[in-house]
């Protein structure tokens, strides 16, 4: 069958508030789960200022590893389905409410999907757990020390803080 | 070294940098839009300066979220009900398909709508533009696609509006998508648009796809085939999603 050209993708524009969002959008889990962890951090431009108009997308497997096929993201009824999303506040802070990812094949880790006004097209990162055996993975070895940073979670008290920098020193690899 | 943006630009200044960007661009054609187009400021300081990664996917990468029947409500495809009385604007119908690049249908796949009323307003706090709000029309919506990977919105034709890229910036009417694939790299926002819009070339973020063809691809078509008689004129939009980064 013959190749079909792609359709081009556009910025998600400063509009989505109204459409994207949604009750339950970032619980992945039920925060006071015992078994909940944090997934949060701060989205950053060029100039190291706070992107408050960005749209973060979290898919991941359950922290047994299995990559669920479960409907409910849109209407949580307390099962995982892996998926979830985050617009920014005004202070460029995104947060998940989740589990740690267990393998799913290679070094666990969160697959992310950035959107933002400015962003012409969707970037799409890893967020590595940072124990994992990151020197099997093909990607992560591919990259120097410093690049390697971008793509690693930092551990905190609540669970897992990962910033998400577009340009610049330190830009995220994606 | 990038010249940094000047604060007001003019659209002859804006028009000048997308015609030098077009004449200059010698790189094979691409489908998707530069992530710096400079024509396009907020693109300034939001755009990854180092290439994009070509990565091998990984198992959780094939995959993509699924969503059901019970993540959509059958009204949240009409956007023009849910309100005490009709939105005001040009009522259309929109539908196509969502195929992947071998041509087939991507079934049960969540297709996500946003766009502005007839007069080119959203219903957003951040939207300054003084046009009037439709008490009728919020302007979202949602549905799953058919087993042949079709979907349908009935909604009102969105007008044009003015932002504050340049002097005298406005852009052609649009509805933003957003797409979901079978691969969590099909993942796909995008804007769709009207044909024969005024407003095409003088529009940086439409233009940001400097590839014509592949701009060409984000234009819906009149379809009298889908206009239904005394009530609704038709528009037919497929969309192919790639499994590219």
């Amino acid at each position: 069958m013959s190749e079909l050209a792609c359709t081009p993708g556009q910025t998600v524009g400063p509009f989505f508030g109204m459409a994207l969002p949604y009750p339950g959008d970032s619980a992945l889990v039920d925060p006071a789960d015992p078994g909940a962890v944090r997934l949060h951090g701060t989205v950053y431009d060029g100039a190291g200022g706070p992107v408050p108009d960005a749209l973060i997308e979290l898919w991941q497997p359950d922290a047994a590893g299995r990559i669920v096929r479960h409907p409910g993201s849109l209407c949580r009824d307390g099962s995982f389905t892996g998926w979830g999303r985050a617009a920014t506040d005004a202070n460029g802070h995104y947060g998940f409410s989740t589990v740690p990812p267990g393998s799913a094949g290679g070094p666990p880790f969160f697959a992310i999907t950035v959107f933002a006004r400015g962003l012409l097209n969707r970037l799409f990162t890893r967020a590595y757990l940072p124990d994992g055996d990151l020197d099997a993975d093909p990607l992560f070895a591919s990259l120097d020390a410093g690049r390697r940073a971008t793509l690693l979670c930092v551990t905190d008290p609540t669970g897992y803080r990962f910033d998400i920098r577009l340009q610049g020193t330190d830009e995220t690899c994606s | 070294m990038e010249a940094a943006p000047q604060p007001v630009a003019s659209q002859a200044d804006i028009s000048a940098q997308i015609a030098r960007i077009a004449a200059e661009d010698h790189t094979p054609s691409q489908a998707h839009p530069r992530l710096n187009y400079p024509p396009y400021r907020s693109s300034f300081l939001r755009h990854p300066k180092n290439p994009l990664l070509t990565v091998d996917p990984a198992n959780l990468e094939r995959a993509a979220p699924c969503f059901g029947q019970r993540d959509v409500d059958p009204l949240d495809a009409d956007l023009t009900a849910g309100h005490p009385g009709e939105p005001l604007g040009e009522r259309i119908i929109l539908s196509g398909r969502v195929l992947d690049e071998s041509g087939r249908p991507l079934a049960g796949r969540l297709v996500e709508i946003w766009q502005a009323n007839a007069s080119g307003r959203y219903h957003h706090q951040l939207d300054q533009h003084p046009a009037p709000l439709d008490p009728n029309f919020t302007g979202f919506g949602r549905c799953l696609t058919g087993p042949d990977g079709s979907y349908r919105f009935l909604t009102i034709k969105p007008g044009p509006y003015p932002w504050r890229n340049h002097h005298n910036a406005w852009r052609p009417a649009h509805i933003h998508f957003s797409l979901f694939g079978t691969a969590f790299t099909q993942r796909l926002v995008t804007q769709m648009y009207f044909p024969g819009d005024p407003l095409f070339g003088l529009d940086p973020i439409f233009q940001s796809i400097v590839d014509p063809l592949a701009r060409q691809r984000l234009i819906a078509d009149y379809d009298h085939d889908l206009t239904e008689p005394e009530y609704a004129t038709g528009y037919r939009w497929d969309i192919v999603l790639d499994r590219s980064r």
